[in-house]
């Protein structure tokens, strides 16, 4: 028997005074995403056929690793903040949730970091 | 979890079927959801035959007639008949809306009458909106002020902010949209859904309202206000009409707007 009227039910923690800034991330993430995407597939489809110096070549470029940097950055951190929003909808258990929203973190930061380290250690030695 | 599957003693099964004793030509068949909590039972669909010669147009008329003539154990609410009061909220063929304005000729073959999707029952076609009213009392929906009201008169408001409140004052609180919601189906407990969130749009935009950013404070939260995810199955079902999806989206964009982008 719970003793809690439904107002107290409702109102529960409150709010956390945030959600603002992941949303709008979200938003300019995906708007950022459009142009850097394009130019991924493009310069990828671009690229097909190429061998292993052609690709270091092209990697080597000082704007192409920038702008693959930009890629890898925005885009794992875009679908870090989207696989979260889909747990959260998903998992209504708070400690399974926030299991599972810190290993897609850790999981994504990680693949992130491995992709940044490959462009630059390539941009750098090139 | 999201619950995808009714759980085992929430399947519904076939119920009884009464026929009608009439050879009458115009006859239509509702399939009505049927659960009591005395007998401890499954829930069922009972099949029920009504004759439209002798039936108003509306759904809630042929609930009506069941009611009285064929089954008196049959339940579910209603009042004004005429879509303002918000009582005979339920889903119908497959929608939810208000059975008073729903014509019975809309629906395709046979008319399936249940109770608003993913909220408890307390009888039939009855729902349990206990948490759906607390909720809407969360949101404070009455006008909070600082400056006391002038003694001779109104709060004035000018024609222009009096429009603001169109499409958002005519809500009756029937829950058709916030049941029709699949973020609120999983979260209701803490997401406030489209209703409350319409309403507190309503208090928002409201000129003569002095806590607009207290009322944004207590929105600007991950499951209070940011399960919404513009799904628009609030609009479709509003049987009045009105958009929540729009004011939903209106709020997030007060929010962003006074911290600046």
């Amino acid at each position: 028997m719970k003793f809690r009227t439904p107002i107290s039910l409702a109102k529960g923690l409150g709010s956390a005074k945030e959600g603002a800034h992941h949303w709008w991330m979200q938003r300019l993430t995906a708007l950022a995403l459009v142009p850097l995407s394009l130019w991924f597939a493009f310069s990828v489809a671009r690229m097909a056929g190429a061998g292993f110096e052609e690709m270091h070549e092209w990697i080597s470029n000082p704007w192409v690793a920038a702008f693959l940097a930009l890629f890898f950055i925005v885009s794992y951190y875009h679908g870090a903040i989207g696989v979260q929003v889909v747990l959260e909808d998903y998992i209504s258990s708070e400690g399974t949730r926030m299991v599972f929203i810190i290993i897609t973190k850790f999981a994504l930061a990680l693949l992130g970091a491995a992709s940044l380290m490959a462009v630059i250690r390539i941009a750098a030695t090139g | 979890m999201a619950e995808f599957r009714l759980p085992a003693n929430s399947v519904v099964k076939q119920g009884k079927h009464f026929k009608a004793d009439t050879t009458s030509p115009n006859m239509r068949v509702f399939k009505i959801y049927r659960w009591s909590p005395d007998e401890g039972e499954n829930p069922r669909t009972d099949t029920y035959e009504v004759d439209m010669d002798k039936c108003g147009p509306m759904v809630l008329d042929a609930l009506i007639k069941i009611k009285n003539e064929i089954d008196p154990t049959l339940t579910f609410r209603r009042s004004c008949r005429e879509g303002i009061c918000g009582s005979c909220s339920m889903n119908i063929d497959g929608s939810n809306t208000l059975a008073c304005t729903k014509p019975i000729d809309e629906c395709k073959g046979d008319v399936k009458v249940y109770p608003l999707p993913h909220m408890p029952v307390v009888k039939d076609l009855v729902p349990d909106l206990t948490n759906f009213y607390a909720q809407y009392a969360s949101i404070k929906p009455w006008i909070e002020t600082q400056t006391p009201p002038p003694p001779d008169k109104e709060r004035l408001q000018s024609k222009e902010d009096r429009e603001k409140l169109d499409g958002l004052y005519e809500c009756i609180l029937c829950a058709c949209c916030s049941t029709s919601c699949p973020s609120y189906w999983w979260n209701s407990d803490k997401y406030l859904g489209p209703a409350a969130l319409l309403q507190s749009y309503r208090w928002i935009v409201d000129s003569r309202d002095e806590a607009t950013g207290e009322r944004l404070d207590e929105l600007e939260d991950p499951f209070k206000l940011y399960r919404c995810h513009t799904i628009m199955n609030c609009a479709k079902a509003c049987p009045k009409g009105l958009n929540p999806a729009k004011a939903i989206t209106e709020i997030k964009k007060l929010i962003v707007e006074r911290r600046g982008g």
